[in-house]
């Protein structure tokens, strides 16, 4: 073979690698998202894929990053190259428009139900067999049971526990003092505070730690079917809130990265049919209403009222809660004075 | 003005100099003024509400107490473990030897994961010690055995090389001079021994207080009783309190610094007193 084949050859090689990287490259995205989702979003991406392909797409590449929901968001603004984020809550997706500007302040209404293809809501995980005889929120505050949650400064989901024990307290007692007192009993009764939601999961369910679990009841029909199977019953309270994680574009990276329009039909995908099932078949509830009513026996009817309603939205909730001086933060000093 | 000066035939001062100054900057001096950036940010009033907040307080007793605790119980059993490993033969020296290295290779995570299975009311040693009223997961003790667990290998480490070298003559000429044993060993072993040890002692309480992985799972993190103080640099940063975080950072650098320079100046003034042997 003559030096000059070579070269061609080398040079052809070259040429045929780089552009089929820059190929890939425009339909490699992110997905940053929460803890839980793992499962779900392992699933969904071949589902994805198949219909990227099928409207003559090339192969798309989904690479996933699983964490707890307020490190991811700052991953993000930090520089992680996300195309898509999916995280817990809105606060923590509002996160990337105020520290960074990567998203547009309107974001939320960009995609249907709030942006949330899929919903949750908080329910308690008691033992087999339900010892403490745990019915509803009021159980809680008993001074005999103890009760596992996350720090709310740190997790997501701990938020959303956080606000439904207080939208209950508020609904059943009339006044926001009556609330306060009822959250500062509960967390009385609080005996470990791990800073994420899998963490907490793990002094539940592996270390035996306390009799009833504030958890997703994503992860506690999980916990049910899986992770300890026969070892836990789930509680429904007569209250509880419509926990909306939701999902979109990061601008910034995909205008960058030339991947706008696979993330969008990326997100957009979620809310078809056959996403819809996948979502219930991993333990959330589809918002497409048809599709719910099919898996009504598998999420019970529960009283659900949104963050909106009760609280004014996530970050007049953040503020008068979980800012430092807010009213969490009372909460545990007052702990402190009375122990 | 004070003039470098190379105390060495080899040459090439200047240019590893330079370098180690350029390593050294790129490496540790520019967090270190990052963080000093962020918190210059900051007003007076701001830094101060963000430093003295009494969870905050709380959390400054726990850490350096506990790394206190930590590093001194190291330094006694640390000793011991080295006395073991470097003057006597048994079976299996090699390995204990080995061991004695694992909390500086197995994940800070996994260790306490490890201890809170142990520890834990439902576990194995946990269980007993329950019946006794004794909890150590989820509360300060928990901290403690996890600092003491991460700082083992500095005191072992640096003792061991000193008994070593340490020339027995010494010990027999002591008690040939009518020296009890405990005279020996308080007169002779430990003054030999005590920069090393404070070297360790140092080493195995700064990287106590600087400890994250391990004790976030067996503390049980519950704010004004069992919160160390990384703990709440994370949850501010998580917040994007990134001023707030780094506020609380620079307390405990600062610190810690000044805690480490007073045992240098002990280490410095036990081999003054010593006759500057080392």
């Amino acid at each position: 073979m003559k030096i000059s084949t070579v070269v061609k050859h080398l040079t052809l090689g070259t040429v045929l690698a780089v552009s089929s990287f820059i190929a890939t490259a425009n339909t490699t995205i992110l997905n940053v998202s929460y803890d839980p989702t793992r499962e779900f979003y392992r699933e969904y991406n071949q589902l994805f894929s198949k219909h990227w392909q099928a409207q003559g797409n090339a192969a798309p590449t989904v690479r996933q990053s699983h964490g707890g929901s307020g490190s991811q968001a700052r991953s993000v603004i930090d520089g992680l190259d996300a195309d898509v984020v999916t995280l817990a809550l809105a606060y923590d997706i509002d996160a990337l428009h105020n520290n960074g500007n990567l998203i547009p302040a309107d974001w939320q209404s960009r995609l249907d139900k709030n942006s949330s293809p899929y919903t949750s809501t908080i329910v308690l995980l008691v033992r087999k067999g339900n010892p403490k005889n745990i019915k509803n929120w009021d159980d809680l505050v008993r001074p005999d049971v103890e009760v596992i949650t996350p720090n709310p400064k740190t997790s997501g989901g701990a938020r959303w526990n956080y606000l439904a024990a207080w939208g209950y307290a508020l609904k059943e007692y009339g006044s926001e003092e009556k609330a306060y007192e009822f959250i500062e009993k509960l967390f009385k009764n609080v005996p470990v505070l791990d800073s994420g939601a899998r963490g907490a999961t793990n002094t539940f369910v592996q270390r035996g730690i306390g009799d009833v679990f504030i958890a997703w009841e994503n992860e506690a029909i999980l916990s049910v079917e899986q992770l300890g199977k026969g070892q836990f019953d789930i509680v429904v309270p007569s209250v509880s809130i419509l926990a909306e994680p939701p999902v979109t574009v990061v601008d910034k990276n995909v205008d960058r990265k030339g991947t706008r329009k696979v993330a969008e039909a990326y997100l957009q995908h979620l809310y078809s049919d056959e996403a819809q099932h996948l979502a219930a078949k991993h333990y959330y509830r589809p918002s497409n209403p048809a599709i719910a009513s099919q898996y009504a026996s598998a999420f019970p009817k529960v009283n659900l009222f949104t963050i909106d309603e009760v609280f004014g939205g996530w970050t007049k909730a953040q503020q008068t809660h979980f800012n430092d001086g807010g009213v969490f933060d009372k909460v545990l000093a007052s702990i402190n004075k009375n122990r | 003005m004070a003039t470098v000066v190379s105390r060495t035939v080899i040459p090439g001062f200047g240019l590893t100099l330079g370098f180690s100054v350029f390593y050294l900057s790129l490496l540790f001096l520019l967090p270190v003024a990052g963080l000093l950036i962020f918190t210059l940010q900051m007003s007076w009033a701001d830094f101060w509400q963000a430093i003295s907040h009494p969870q905050v307080v709380a959390s400054y007793k726990l850490s350096f107490l506990a790394s206190f605790a930590g590093a001194t119980i190291n330094a006694v059993f640390g000793s011991l473990t080295a006395w073991v490993l470097v003057r006597y033969r048994f079976p299996g020296k090699k390995v204990v030897d080995a061991l004695v290295d694992l909390p500086f290779a197995l994940p800070t995570a996994v260790a306490g994961i490890a201890l809170v299975t142990l520890y834990s009311t439902t576990g194995w040693v946990g269980q007993y010690l329950q019946i006794w009223n004794i909890r150590i997961a989820y509360s300060e003790i928990g901290v403690i055995i996890a600092l003491t667990y991460i700082g083992l290998p500095f005191v072992v480490r640096t003792v061991q090389p000193v008994l070593a070298d340490f020339e027995k003559e010494l010990e027999e000429a002591s008690a040939s001079l009518g020296a009890s044993r405990w005279t020996t060993v308080r007169r002779v072993i430990l003054p030999a021994l005590l920069p090393a040890l404070l070297t360790g002692y140092a080493l195995a309480f700064a990287r106590a207080l600087g400890e994250y992985g391990s004790v976030i799972f067996i503390s049980g993190n519950l704010p004004y009783r069992t919160e160390i103080t990384p703990l709440l640099i994370v949850a501010k940063a998580e917040q994007y309190d990134y001023q707030g975080a780094a506020a609380i950072g620079v307390v405990m650098l600062v610190a810690a610094f000044l805690l480490l320079l007073l045992i240098n100046g002990l280490q410095w003034w036990t081999n003054k007193r010593n006759g500057g042997a080392a």
